[in-house]
């Protein structure tokens, strides 16, 4: 696309201001990244030195390790539900006005766009004052799969704009039913929508805290619970700083993967929260 | 099989139903149970819940001095936070969408959408390392007299302002990368500065971005008890007094009570910003 002659004055200006943020945006992950390796437990600027010791102790941390598997867990359940409900919305929606619409679409939305405290005490209240359930990482699993409805939704919605209904026009007028038409035409051409909207709703359920907090027992413990409960101790700080650096490092791959598969820039970051 | 394909109505109907129950039985009637808990009282001595209609909860909610303070300090954050966000998004999705070139357009996505993934905890405690008095912010500001801003209210909003600012970014420069160049060059042929040109063509049109991205911003923030607890010393937000409602002073009535007041506010803010188109944005 051929780009916009904007004038000198305010390209000059905006590429100063990207730069500045840019930095301002990557200074606080860099000195994550370099405090792992600082020998000064309280983090001060400038180091003292540097060691390794705290990436062999984070690696060798059971409490992290187990954390890690509890938090893969949850968000591949979450993930696999709002898949499902994800793509049945996107589907039922396609198409169709009737009344109603908007108000199912708000519906997906409500739940990333009311704070997370109302969802997760919502929930919280829900289960154990309302049905009498304890809590467990099922209802961590539901109360994530709640607000991630909306990245699979979001992503499917995208795809049926572009690609329209066509092909399973086509499919239906050679005789395919509706199911055989959704297995061999559809599913097909949501494939990559569902795995960046996937992708998306993993994420977000892997780094969430907020409902997390409200909906978790006290004996469970996902990376982000573990990381907030370690924090503040003086010994284990210096691992919880390794634990964020090697995700930071490994998030540049579902990134990378969501941008690849979804070849939009704007599809790609739909509900990205 | 047939049917479905012969009643379209009956395809809708067999779709919707799981999600809508899901999120129209379930998640509503979660949030319907919160106002019902708010409605209830709590025995002082006991701790339990007692499921008797009072608006005790309502009545401290607005008479006591403290919760009304809170309240207007966290709107203001909120406010503050999402204007911080709006100032500092727009030039960078301009830069975006209309000057760098598609190879860079890429990357920059990439750069912005990130530190998204990277722990909001590790993020928020990064900057209170940067902010404490041998921090990165001290040794950077003070060859020029001035110092760190220490942990506060001012250190909450520039944290939050820094962990939501991926949010405002992305619908903005969505918004941006939608108009047509040829827009540009048409206002520039007729006369306009760039300047003109932003704020009489540019901006009405991206406002609806401007308004879906605020709304993850305002709320974000709206909600927020971590990040202060983190950087923000010993203020309190709204989030905190939910919090600790539910969790060390076991009173969730009164936290149910608190928690209608964000979505009172979030519900108005959705409902101005229907208006805006933003919600299809977002």
């Amino acid at each position: 696309m051929p780009l916009v002659r904007l004038p000198a004055g305010l390209r000059v200006s905006v590429t100063v201001v990207t730069l500045v943020v840019l930095v301002v945006i990557y200074v606080p992950l860099l000195l994550v990244l370099l405090n792992s390796f600082n020998t000064d437990r309280t983090f001060g600027w400038p180091p003292p030195g540097y060691t390794t010791h705290w990436w062999s102790l984070a690696w060798h941390s059971e409490g992290a390790r187990d954390a890690l598997f509890t938090s893969v867990r949850v968000a591949l359940a979450a993930t696999a539900i709002a898949l499902v409900l994800g793509t049945l919305a996107a589907m039922g929606l396609r198409r169709t006005r009737f009344f109603g619409r908007n108000v199912v679409s708000l519906l997906i939305i409500l739940p990333i766009a009311l704070p997370g405290i109302v969802t997760g005490l919502a929930f919280q209240n829900g289960f154990r004052t309302i049905l009498g359930l304890q809590l467990s990482l099922w209802t961590i699993v539901i109360a994530h799969a709640t607000f991630c409805i909306v990245t699979v939704f979001n992503n499917v919605q995208a795809r049926f704009a572009r690609l329209g209904g066509n092909f399973e026009q086509a499919s239906m007028d050679l005789g395919a039913g509706p199911f055989t038409t959704f297995r061999l035409v559809t599913l097909p051409m949501l494939r990559s929508a569902l795995l960046a909207g996937g992708l998306l709703s993993f994420g977000l359920s892997f780094d969430e805290i907020v409902v997390t907090q409200f909906t978790a027992s006290s004996t469970d413990r996902t990376l982000p619970i573990w990381i907030f409960q370690n924090l503040f101790r003086p010994n284990a700080a210096p691992i919880v700083n390794c634990v964020a650096a090697a995700l930071v490092l490994f998030s540049v791959i579902p990134i990378y993967l969501a941008q690849r598969l979804s070849g939009d820039a704007a599809e790609a970051m739909t509900g990205a929260r | 099989m047939s049917l479905i394909s012969r009643r379209p109505g009956l395809r809708v109907g067999l779709l919707l139903t799981p999600p809508m129950l899901w999120l129209g039985v379930a998640y509503l009637g979660a949030l319907a149970a919160l106002l019902v808990t708010s409605l209830w009282a709590q025995n002082d001595f006991t701790g339990n819940i007692e499921r008797t209609w009072t608006l005790d909860n309502f009545r401290d909610l607005f008479t006591i001095e403290v919760y009304r303070t809170i309240t207007l300090r966290t709107i203001g954050i909120a406010t503050l936070v999402t204007v911080v966000d709006a100032l500092l998004a727009f030039p960078i999705a301009l830069f975006m969408a209309k000057v760098a070139s598609p190879r860079y357009q890429r990357l920059l996505v990439i750069a912005v959408l990130m530190p998204l993934w990277a722990s909001y905890l590790v993020k928020a405690y990064a900057w209170r390392g940067m902010l404490s008095s041998n921090g990165l912010v001290e040794s950077i500001a003070s060859p020029f007299g001035l110092g760190t801003p220490g942990y506060g209210l001012l250190a909450t909003t520039m944290t939050l302002a820094y962990l939501w600012l991926p949010y405002m970014i992305l619908p903005i420069y969505a918004g941006l990368e939608r108009l047509p160049n040829s827009l540009f060059e048409a206002s520039a042929d007729l006369g306009a500065g760039s300047w003109t040109t932003l704020r009489r063509v540019v901006l009405p049109m991206v406002f609806p971005a401007f308004v879906a991205g605020s709304i993850f911003t305002f709320s974000l923030s709206m909600g927020d008890y971590i990040a202060v607890k983190i950087v923000g010393g010993t203020s309190q937000l709204l989030g905190n007094v939910v919090y600790d409602n539910q969790g060390a002073a076991n009173n969730l009535p009164f936290a149910a009570a608190m928690a209608t007041i964000p979505i009172v506010v979030m519900l108005a803010y959705l409902a101005a910003a229907r208006r805006t188109g933003a919600l299809e944005q977002l």
